[in-house]
């Protein structure tokens, strides 16, 4: 051997000594992402929704298990009465709710509304939850079941009344898929039966579709549009479909949605069935909703 | 010639091979406290990968950001969302070295104090720790311990001014590995 070809032997067994720790590294960097691939893993979508109402309907979301909900909820008269009324200012409706999370899965709730002294109940489960990873699945799946109780006094006390008239019912399946960071839509097939309907003609069971979106302005800003389609023959002599847009806005433990609708109920069958407002001749309200979440019981994280 | 060079070749795969002595986890522990007077924030990921080269002392971590848990369900949302934009960036990781490797006798069971120097990736940015911790080695078993401060600026992590009061802006990092040989 030559004295070139020692130099040269050396100049590449240094280089490769050299060479060694640096591709190591980035080789147990490697290792490390091969051992760990989360293709076994499934990753739920989360946060489709800031909470779990669009505007007056559900959303696809729940609150968490061992989560409750406060959830005040104002509504006020229509701005097309003018100024003596303020703009609808003087005239105020609210809802109380609680809402409780059980499982991942399942929540149930209760309110009050002032509007016609309603108790309502409802219990929503998710039977799909959005994922990509080993479960893929494009679409989340929740059904709502809804039931309302008008306490108001019965309009004509003279003839036979029956406590089940004071009594609705809600259905919906709503499907949703949150597309991006910031844009998630969903879409409500929804029935309200009603016990006891105004007129002889009008049918028991109401069908009409749910349609609505959130599109994110800011990381704590969202605008959210909801609009309620009564299927021709579904619906009420002189009533509207229900259209609701507006903001919601995240403050640390509290949302706070900000919104205009035409309707006067915050309760599926008053805002999808009962609507008097035409959004288009400025029979509009203007809402919000107040919600404050409390850890009731804590996960286990161990 | 030939000879030689084949022998620099093998050199170089087997140096790395031979003294490499792996250890791995897939189930350590990161747990991170933010204490202010108006709140404290706990979280902890026990889904936490790791692989040690007791030969080199070279580490490494790597942890998936929406693996935090925290007793509150919508501080995780929020985590996930508004601070660590999981999303955007689902991973952490955490490539270094103990520089004192040859203060630890990975044959003769007990404490040793360590100090790892690396890089940490966090919220898509790059910085570099300095920590030190505390490395047991036991019966085919190695027990990394150790916590270091994280400044949410340094990394990006932007806290609104409605909630400054409640997050601070050191965050106290702890972690804690199990180490087995890694197959």
């Amino acid at each position: 051997m030559n004295r070139r070809n020692r130099k040269t032997a050396f100049g590449i067994f240094v280089v490769m000594m050299l060479s060694v720790p640096a591709w190591a590294q980035d080789d147990l960097m490697k290792m490390l992402d091969d051992e760990t691939s989360d293709k076994n893993k499934t990753e739920y979508a989360t946060a489709t929704f800031k909470t779990t109402r669009l505007v007056n309907g559900h959303s696809i979301e729940n609150v968490a298990p061992g989560v409750l909900d406060f959830r005040i909820s104002h509504r006020f008269g229509f701005i097309s009465s003018g100024a003596y009324e303020l703009w609808g200012l003087d005239n105020a409706s609210m809802r109380l709710g609680f809402d409780y999370g059980l499982t991942k899965r399942l929540m149930i709730g209760v309110g009050r509304s002032t509007y016609q002294k309603q108790y309502d109940g409802f219990a929503k489960y998710k039977i799909l939850r959005q994922s990509t990873g080993a479960r893929n699945m494009p679409l989340s799946v929740s059904v709502v079941g809804t039931v309302m109780y008008k306490s108001l006094k019965f309009d004509d006390p003279t003839r036979t009344n029956y406590q089940s008239s004071n009594f609705y019912y809600c259905g919906q399946i709503i499907f949703a898929r949150k597309f991006t960071e910031g844009v998630s839509l969903q879409i409500a097939p929804t029935v309200v039966h009603y016990n006891f309907v105004p007129t002889a003609n009008d049918p028991n069971d109401l069908f009409s579709v749910g349609a609505g979106g959130r599109f994110k302005v800011s990381k704590r800003v969202s605008v959210n549009v909801e609009y309620y389609y009564q299927l021709p023959a579904n619906q009420f002599a002189g009533t509207y479909n229900s259209l609701s847009m507006g903001f919601d806005v995240e403050t640390g433990g509290h949302v706070f949605q900000l919104y205009m609708t035409n309707s006067t109920g915050m309760t599926e069958r008053t805002f999808i069935s009962e609507t008097t407002g035409d959004f288009f001749k400025g029979d509009i309200r203007l809402g919000f909703t107040i919600s404050r979440v409390f850890t009731i019981r804590k996960p286990r994280i161990d | 010639m030939k000879r030689i060079l084949i022998t620099c070749f093998l050199s170089g795969i087997m140096i790395p091979l031979f003294s490499q002595s792996l250890f791995m986890t897939r189930s350590g522990q990161i747990s991170f406290f933010s204490k202010t007077s108006m709140e404290n924030i706990d979280a902890m990921n026990n889904e936490v990968t790791s692989i040690l080269n007791t030969g080199t002392g070279e580490v490494v971590f790597a942890v998936l950001v929406k693996s935090f848990r925290f007793e509150k369900a919508l501080m995780e949302e929020h985590f996930n969302e508004n601070y660590l934009e999981s999303n955007k960036f689902p991973k952490s990781t955490f490539q270094g070295k103990i520089t004192n490797l040859t203060s630890i006798d990975f044959a003769k069971e007990g404490s040793y104090a360590v100090t790892i120097q690396g890089e940490l990736t966090l919220h898509g940015v790059k910085q570099a720790v300095t920590t030190s911790g505390q490395l047991e080695v036991g019966k085919g078993k190695l027990l990394l311990k150790g916590n270091f401060p994280v400044t949410l600026a340094d990394y990006k992590i932007e806290v609104p001014s409605l909630v400054t009061e409640k997050i601070s802006k050191t965050i106290d990092v702890r972690v804690n590995c199990e180490y087995e040989p890694k197959k």
